[in-house]
């Protein structure tokens, strides 16, 4: 399930959306997502995404999000439950771990968000 | 043209100059904004007829928020939010106006405050509504990334804001209150957050809560993980009397990100007040 969403479908639903891709525009960085054990990472060009799947052995990232497959399960539904909707709303309930550089995560947090939500609306 | 039916002044109170907005007649109801954020997030409230044909709805910018100045002399000083001061804003406020026995509502920070003004202030008080109100949240982020000179202050707390709204919220409104916690002031959020997670920790005192004196009404939208449902249980477990209500569909802004259905929830508790 992590897979078909990660590969297939993340990059077409953010790159395919003006009103994300505009909230990264300026962002040229590539972050690490981890679904459990699996590893992606996701190099941002001006705003549009490629998704790459580990396993990685010598690669460099800026900050990392990493949560438990059923965590991103919960936060993809398409109307997440309550505390299940929002990344820092894992990060109160320590459901995901945010590792790394938290400046650029932090300067990019609302286009980083609507990233990680866009599955939902598959 | 439509024009609401909203006036906005100033105010001099102390070494502040206060903006507050209003409308209606009546039984006063000072409405309290949330941290990083003003009194617009009120104004469903302030516009809807049926409440203030019987209440006089005022809300003001704090300090340092809004339209409000902050003191002079502000670039020589971090802004931080503390029980004393806040409590001391409110009443004073209160004061100046002439608000005689006013419902004091607020949410979020305001949501924890009226529990400090129900234990110092119930008697001056005809009711307390607490919005999303907990008696403390511990620290599970870092607030000082929002007040960073590499990191844009508005981006960033519009950010932290968008999350605690409900994904239910309609989207004009959910952005709209995105846009005021865009426009806070460099710090300001991070200071009043210093309130919420580490001054304003009330848990050891609210068992001291009287509601026979002045009634306590607590409203919490299910989606709010910052002062979530449970940590309203937490309080009403502690206070004797309090009137809890879950608000279906609702997060940590219920006024402003989805004004219809917080109004639904907000008349009854007025007319109860009233009666």
């Amino acid at each position: 399930m992590h897979d078909e969403v990660m590969i297939d479908t993340l990059a077409r639903l953010v790159n395919d959306d003006p009103a994300i891709v505009r909230w990264g525009r300026r962002m040229n960085e590539t972050f690490m997502v981890e679904v459990g054990e699996e590893q992606y990472l996701i190099k941002v060009a001006e705003g549009k995404i490629s998704v790459e799947k580990g396993p990685f052995t010598q690669r460099a990232w800026r900050f990392a999000i990493r949560a438990k497959r059923d965590a991103w399960k919960k936060f993809w539904q398409k109307t997440p439950a309550p505390g299940w909707h929002d990344l820092f709303g894992l990060l109160r309930r320590g459901d995901v771990k945010f590792e790394g550089d938290q400046r650029v995560l932090m300067a990019y947090l609302q286009y980083v968000k609507q990233v990680l939500a866009a599955p939902r609306k598959a | 043209m439509k024009l609401e039916p909203i006036v906005g002044r100033y105010a001099h109170i102390g070494k502040h100059r206060i903006y507050f907005e209003e409308a209606g007649q009546g039984i006063p109801l000072l409405c309290l904004h949330t941290a990083g954020s003003d009194g617009r997030q009120y104004r469903a409230v302030l516009n809807d007829a049926a409440i203030t044909k019987h209440f006089r709805v005022i809300t003001f910018d704090m300090p340092w928020h809004g339209k409000s100045s902050p003191p002079a002399g502000w670039q020589n000083e971090d802004y931080r939010l503390t029980t004393a001061s806040y409590t001391v804003m409110i009443m004073e406020f209160v004061r100046e106006l002439g608000l005689e026995r006013p419902v004091v509502m607020g949410c979020s920070i305001g949501g924890r405050i009226v529990l400090e003004l129900a234990l110092r202030h119930a008697r001056e008080l005809r009711a307390l509504i607490g919005l999303q109100t907990g008696a403390y949240v511990e620290r599970y982020y870092d607030p000082s990334w929002l007040d960073h000179p590499e990191v844009h202050g508005g981006r960033a707390c519009g950010a932290v804001a968008y999350g605690l709204m409900s994904p239910l919220a309609p989207e004009a409104d959910k952005w709209e209150t995105v846009w005021h916690y865009m426009q806070g002031g460099p710090g300001v959020f991070t200071g009043d957050l210093y309130f919420y997670q580490v001054d304003g920790d009330i848990r050891g005192r609210i068992g001291e809560i009287d509601t026979s004196v002045c009634p306590l009404y607590l409203l919490t939208g299910e989606y709010d993980y910052s002062a979530s449902p449970r940590d309203t249980e937490a309080v009403v477990a502690r206070v004797k009397g309090a009137k809890f209500t879950v608000m279906k569909g609702l997060g940590h802004f219920p006024m402003s990100e989805n004004p219809e259905a917080f109004v639904g929830y907000l008349r009854p508790v007025l007319d109860e007040i009233r009666s």
